[in-house]
């Protein structure tokens, strides 16, 4: 029974590990060939990296995801504050708000934000489809994440310890920097990342806002379309090499907050 | 109502960027092309009537795969020591964090008909088999983008059941069987409903899965919506009107697993006390 | 005559069209010892979180030192709190919580560390200087907090329940601590509380508060001894509350006989409340007491015993020295000074007698 239960295990692991490691593979095999091994090359690796459409999406997607976690994460925080102290009625009608990204299809949610850009470019000429919109677009889908992992430490925390720091001289801004900031920074921090993993990660909503710009998600997803070219393979390995990185620093993190990120 | 000062500047962000959105595709849905009130894109809409069912039948099977594979995974993933726990975990989380149009597109490339699928079967004497651009493909697709989202919530709901409960029913008489299917099972309830939600949303939407595994002649919803907007057959009237049905499709199915939910809240409230 | 430091004038809150004060006025004398006593829900800390800024009521005023000083926000007041689960800056060691008042008026780091140092001294707690407070204990935790408040230089010191999540013991030893720092800093004490006891034996004035208004003003033992209704008189310490009349000066009718009283200047054959303290009432035989009646339940405090006895259907409590057994009839000797008679209030005909009462009852309604 028991080694029917790691049977299990490891066939569901490989399933889901196969075709990375698969395509990892082949990102060193010399030929073109996606069946055939004929050698170890770093060549694609050094195609990837000479490869002037990649990078300027691989420049997109980074100032994109930089800005717009930046900006979810600021507005998050502070509506998060601002949901805590609300009334129930207020803070019920926020929070489905919050919801709608979140229930929606993502195809919905880019289709609608299209639209939207569309019309606000042809009557009014303004936000033109392009990195402006991709960043408004993404804010609009990280925010709710952010809110997800502030909310729960604002709730953790006692509500007396905003009064006690006015009580003691401080106005409002300053009681928020000098003792609320310091007990909820690890959710901001927490939210900081998940946005940013998940603009990065993004295809679907940019496909449909991001007009002529292009990010690495929408530039794979046209090589795919097109001819077969291991660079992506020396591609998907890089991303994949990063992601690990960046769950092992999550790791190193308290596990609290690591507990907070797999909940989400 | 006062509103505190700190949510307005995001109420003013969700205002433009979601709320008007949705207003928008309502507005469109119900306008053609000379911006004028009518119901032909409904009507057109409903000739796809095909596509719709297609959508929410593949949708449904990959859900109930992602079920039936997922629950033991889960079941087991919460049985294990803590410290294994979350290295297994952790490996559940990594695919899901990686670029989820390379984990297609690696399929895509073992499922060809001169893919490494087919050339170990050669290898082993079988017949090639055609499996990309076939319902099936689609399905494993989804089914292997989705599974982690299925394992989660119900890994979750798991490891909160409380060991107490579990042995007062052994103390009551129950054997294993007994336990997993008067006691387990009725408390991870609501972790299959938020893993069902969370499959299923995205599976009966996605275009990219049915496109690069479905090779563009199966069609879903998803293919159909973004045809009218980045397609040959730019329609945004036609395309909202069919998004518009896609939300109250999903809206009417989470109702559904909302009242479950409540009614699973109801008797896990009851056991617990 | 002390001059007033604080003084609220007809205040009015109400929060989800539910009315918390309903035109409260009191006024605070400097130096003083108050206490805002009442059971949950009365309004005793929404008083006090008008008091320290927290609050704007919808109308009235407030005044600090006769300045009108609704629109100062609370950090701009000259009042501290000590909140009820202490509210300690868990991310701050003791020093830099004590400190962290100063470190905001940017005094120099060397006046700062000479006060901290003098204040944790006064609090006992010296030696944990350089501790994290999340190490501390409850009441170590509480002296902290006082410490933080007081190194504000105050003029008015708000404490909101401080004692509430100490246990039986510590929360005795506080009390005097507290009594004692009042006494040494002569800073006005505001204490919100729900423990009578707590009430009695620490403050200069007692505010009996319940439903947003205050019953009562008074003196320990005047709030003990005249309480003006039924609620002051069932809230503080046990009373049986029976209906009677005034039949003239210095004379009431009740359970069907007629006592001589020390109360005066009710209207005459006008229905009143007697109130009669438990402790107050002699046990003698049937035939010698004013009224008589069937023991119902005896039960062992320590000090005395208390009794319910049945008398024609209404059940008193007495507490009693002597012992007595069940069943037993006996007589209740009552003394003029034992009777105190007060005007009917809405509260008459809602404090009952001893019948339902149980020691577990009471003390989960006194609690909450």
């Amino acid at each position: 029974m028991k080694i029917l239960n790691k049977l299990y295990m490891f066939l569901i692991f490989a399933f889901l590990y196969m075709p990375i490691i698969v395509l990892i593979a082949f990102s060193f095999n010399d030929s073109k060939s996606r069946v055939i091994w004929s050698g170890f090359t770093f060549k694609w690796y050094q195609k990837l990296f000479e490869n002037q459409e990649i990078l300027s999406s691989f420049y997109n997607t980074i100032i994109v995801a930089l800005v717009a976690s930046l900006i979810a994460t600021v507005l998050g925080t502070m509506a998060a504050v601002g949901i805590t102290k609300s009334r129930k009625i207020t803070r019920n009608i926020v929070l489905n708000i919050t919801n709608i990204p979140m229930i929606n299809p993502e195809i919905v949610t880019g289709v609608s934000l299209m639209i939207m850009f569309v019309f606000l470019y042809n009557n009014f000429g303004i936000l033109k489809p392009g990195l402006v919109t991709l960043i408004c677009a993404h804010t609009t889908f990280c925010l709710p994440y952010v809110i997800l992992s502030v909310t729960p430490k604002l709730r953790q925390m006692d509500p007396n310890i905003y009064e006690a720091a006015q009580d003691l001289g401080c106005n409002p801004m300053k009681a928020f920097f000098k003792v609320v900031m310091p007990q909820i920074i690890s959710g901001i921090i927490t939210g900081f990342i998940m946005s940013f993993t998940m603009s990065i990660d993004d295809f679907v909503i940019s496909y449909f806002t991001g007009g002529m710009t292009q990010t690495l998600p929408i530039t794979v997803y046209s090589m795919t379309r097109k001819l077969i070219s291991p660079e992506i393979n020396a591609l998907s390995s890089v991303l994949f090499i990063f992601v690990f990185i960046l769950l092992i620093i999550i790791n190193l993190r308290s596990d609290k907050d690591k507990e907070n990120i797999l909940k989400i | 109502m006062k509103i505190k000062l700190s949510l307005v500047p995001y109420i003013i962000w969700m205002l433009i960027f979601v709320i008007i959105p949705v207003i928008l595709i309502i507005y469109f849905s119900f306008t053609d092309i000379n911006k004028s009130l009518s119901f032909d894109n409904i009507l057109e809409a409903g000739k796809y009537s095909q596509v719709f069912l297609r959508s929410i039948i593949i949708g449904a099977i990959s859900t109930v795969l992602c079920l039936i594979i997922g629950y033991p995974a889960a079941y087991l993933i919460s049985k294990v020591k803590l410290k294994y726990q979350n290295f297994l975990i952790m490996l559940l989380m990594i695919p899901m964090w990686t670029s989820f149009l390379l984990r297609t597109y690696a399929w895509m490339t073992l499922l060809e008909y001169n893919g490494l699928i087919n050339k170990l079967l050669v290898f082993l004497g079988l017949p090639r088999l055609n499996m990309i651009n076939t319902p099936g493909a689609i399905i494993l697709g989804m089914v292997y983008n989705f599974l982690p989202y299925m394992i989660l919530p119900i890994y979750n709901i798991l490891v909160k059941i409380d060991k107490k409960i579990i042995e007062a029913a052994q103390d009551l008489g129950a054997n294993k069987f007994k336990v997993f299917t008067k006691i387990i099972f009725p408390l991870s309830l609501p972790g299959i409903i938020s893993g069902i939600t969370m499959v299923f949303v995205p599976s009966v939407s996605t275009f990219v899965i049915s496109k690069m595994l479905g090779g563009g002649s199966i069609l879903v919803i998803g293919d159909l919506i973004e045809m009218q907007f980045l397609g040959n057959n730019y329609n945004p009237y036609l395309g909202s009107c069919i998004s518009l049905i896609l939300m109250i499709i999903i809206m009417i199915c989470m109702k559904i697993m909302n009242s479950l939910d409540t009614q699973s809240n109801y008797t896990e409230k009851r056991t617990k006390k | 005559m002390k001059s007033s430091i604080i003084k609220l004038e007809n205040i009015k809150v109400s929060f989800n069209n539910e009315v918390i004060l309903e035109n409260l006025n009191l006024n605070i004398k400097e130096g003083e010892f108050v206490t805002l006593l009442g059971p949950s829900g009365c309004g005793k800390t929404t008083t006090l979180r008008i008091i320290a800024g927290f609050l704007n009521p919808d109308e009235g005023n407030i005044f600090f030192k006769d300045k009108k000083i609704n629109n100062v926000p609370a950090h701009k007041r000259e009042v501290n709190t000590i909140f009820q689960k202490y509210a300690l800056f868990p991310h701050l060691n003791v020093y830099e919580n004590v400190a962290f008042g100063m470190r905001i008026q940017k005094k120099p780091e060397s006046e700062i560390k000479a006060k901290v140092t003098e204040i944790l001294k006064m609090v006992n707690l010296v030696s944990y200087i350089d501790r994290d407070v999340n190490s501390l204990s409850g009441g170590q935790q509480q002296r902290i907090a006082i410490a933080r408040a007081l190194a504000n230089n105050p003029k008015v010191l708000l404490l909101d329940e401080p004692l509430g999540a100490l246990d039986l013991k510590l929360r005795k030893d506080m009390q005097s601590e507290l009594k004692s720092i009042h006494q040494k800093t002569g800073i006005t004490f505001v204490l919100v509380t729900h423990d009578q006891e707590e009430a009695l034996s620490m403050s200069d004035t007692v505010v009996v508060m319940d439903k947003g208004s205050i019953q009562q003003i008074g003196s320990p033992e005047d709030i003990y001894n005249e309480p003006k209704n039924a609620f002051v008189a069932d809230f503080i310490g046990e009373s049986n509350v029976i209906s009677g009349i005034m039949i003239d000066d210095f004379k009431v009718s009740f359970c069907g006989k007629e006592f001589s009283c020390l109360d005066k200047g009710f209207e005459k054959m006008s229905i009143v409340d007697v109130v009669i303290r438990p402790e107050d009432i002699k046990v003698v035989t049937p035939e010698q007491g004013d009224i008589s009646g069937v023991i119902t339940s005896v039960v062992f405090k320590g000090v005395h015993n208390e009794i319910i006895i049945d008398v024609n259907g209404f059940k008193w409590m007495i507490q009693t020295t002597e012992m007595q057994k069940e069943n037993d009839k006996i007589g209740l000797l009552i003394y003029p000074d034992a009777i105190h008679i007060m005007k009917p209030s809405p509260y008459s005909s809602k404090i009952g007698d001893y019948s339902a009462f149980s020691d577990e009852f009471y003390n989960e309604q006194h609690k909450n």
